[in-house]
């Protein structure tokens, strides 16, 4: 009897906690169509999220192109393919590899900082400071970085495809014997528009899931310092599993696959 | 009969199987300085933050000049709010923003002034509170506990609110610099011309801000009077607390 308690007890809390999130989402989505918009708080954390990201999202896509390059190039060399290494470079780089690592990146560096910054703010007071001054927290605090997020995601995605790919040629053309000129005609040539945007696509929806789950989990940190820390870890632990899931539901979508 | 500046009928509160608030009844005068006192976890900061509307009452009336506003939601709140000023109890200053910064963030942000115009009126209220302009380009991490308060109190009378309330004003400060603080919120309070609410458990404090004192204990209201006759309150609850003995019908609870 007491496990079936249990369970039933687990599972009320996992509703209350996905209804919460969704009251949470509804109305920070409801805040960002009504004014007033803080522009300035919007290009701080553009800066902030986008431009502050860039280095962790370059490197890590320069290092997966050169990477996948080189699994691609050995694996195709089992079945004489080697020479699709351009093509499924471009291809898994900019459906795939590039919005999901950089949310991934995003979500370590970004997620984190927001709830800790947020869940500081609850714990001394200063989220209820700026009601008593007349100014609603969601949209002072987590619509600027929910447009911020949207936005960046897709350039920071577009210029990590960028370095990704980049790293595939230069392992292609300095250790696996590919010409320059042709490496970038064959990767021009098969990527498409679909291939690009659908990246991109996933790239905002990930912006969006990081900066919530960031918001939310600040927003609802309790206690002192120990609920700061328990805040940031869930908001960087739930937006990987949640970009993960989204990946996967936006492939299907987008490709009309399942 | 005129209308109080604030009224509470029956307010109540819980949180899971805590009932914080059960039926607090409270009638605040214009221009009158009102402390509620009471022991920590007795529910004085639940009483603010539902007057404020941070916190929704689950019973009760919340009136404010005569008007309902316990269920206020979107700009009609904001109006309200535009009537409140606030000291917090650690002051809850903006780290990101600079002094003046926070002293003006209200007329920015809750009444679209423009920032210069602002930033004037910030430094004169920083000069009520005692405080230089060189402070005005500080960061809140820069001041010291007893500046920070001034700044905060500074912030709470920016907008010249007709209701100031003050939560703990004095914990945490040196006997002489809480005397500094009561100073200026009688004084602030008074220039301003404000209805102001406390919340603390300083007897000291209470004494010196007040002209009348209410007593919360178990989720309700157990004496309210002038702050002359608290020493005569008759309430074996009241003289307990004021005058801090461990034997009385109080009994402190050893786990919450």
């Amino acid at each position: 009897m007491n496990i079936v308690a249990g369970i039933g007890r687990a599972v009320l809390a996992l509703l209350a906690s996905l209804g919460r999130i969704a009251d949470f989402t509804i109305r920070s989505v409801t805040s960002i169509v009504s004014p007033p918009i803080y522009g300035r708080l919007i290009a701080v954390q553009i800066l902030r999220i986008g431009y502050f990201s860039l280095p962790v999202v370059g490197l890590t896509a320069l290092s997966t192109g050169a990477v996948l390059a080189l699994q691609i190039y050995l694996g195709g060399n089992r079945y004489g393919a080697e020479a699709i290494v351009p093509q499924i470079v471009v291809l898994g780089i900019t459906r795939e590899l590039g919005p999901v690592i950089a949310g991934l990146m995003v979500a370590g560096r970004v997620a984190a900082a927001i709830a800790a910054e947020i869940g500081t703010m609850k714990v001394t007071e200063q989220i209820d400071a700026l009601t008593t001054l007349a100014t609603n927290p969601i949209k002072y605090l987590v619509v600027p970085r929910l447009i911020a997020a949207v936005v960046s995601m897709p350039i920071l995605t577009a210029i990590g495809d960028s370095i990704g790919v980049f790293g595939g040629y230069l392992v292609a053309t300095q250790n696996l014997g590919f010409t320059g000129s042709i490496y970038l005609k064959n990767t021009v040539d098969f990527a498409t528009r679909q291939d690009i945007m659908s990246g991109l696509i996933k790239a905002s929806v990930f912006g969006f899931i990081v900066a919530l789950m960031g918001c939310y989990h600040g927003f609802n940190s309790k206690g002192g310092a120990q609920g700061v820390g328990a805040a940031t870890t869930s908001a960087v632990v739930s937006s990987c599993i949640l970009i993960l899931a989204a990946d996967f539901a936006l492939t299907a979508l987008l490709f009309h696959t399942a | 009969m005129t209308v109080a500046k604030i009224e509470l009928i029956g307010v109540k509160k819980r949180f899971g199987k805590k009932q914080v608030l059960d039926g607090i009844n409270l009638k605040i005068d214009k221009q009158s300085s009102t402390v509620i006192i009471g022991g920590s976890g007795t529910g004085k900061s639940v009483t603010i933050k539902c007057i404020l509307g941070i916190i929704t009452p689950d019973e009760g009336t919340i009136l404010i000049d005569g008007v309902d506003v316990t269920h206020l939601r979107g700009a009609a709140r904001d109006a309200v709010m535009r009537k409140f000023g606030m000291l917090f109890q650690g002051a809850a200053l903006f780290d990101s923003l600079t002094v003046w910064e926070n002293v003006a963030f209200g007329l920015i942000q809750g009444r679209g002034m423009n920032r210069n115009q602002a930033k004037d009126i910030a430094i004169q209220k920083l000069a009520k509170v005692g405080l230089g302009s060189d402070v005005a380009y500080l960061s809140p991490a820069e001041l010291s506990g007893g500046m920070q308060k001034r700044v905060g109190l500074a912030r709470a009378i920016a907008a010249d609110p007709e209701i100031i309330f003050f939560d703990e004003p004095t914990t945490g400060l040196d006997p002489i610099m809480a005397d500094v603080i009561n100073d200026l919120i009688v004084s602030t309070v008074r220039d301003v011309g404000a209805t102001a609410l406390s919340i603390t458990h300083d007897m000291v404090s209470s004494r010196k801000i007040s002209d009348r004192i209410a007593m919360l204990y178990g989720g309700k209201i157990i004496w309210d009077g002038p702050t002359s006759q608290i020493n005569q309150s008759g309430n074996d609850y009241v003289d307990q607390f004021i005058h801090g003995r461990a034997e009385g019908p109080i009994k402190m609870a050893v786990k919450a």
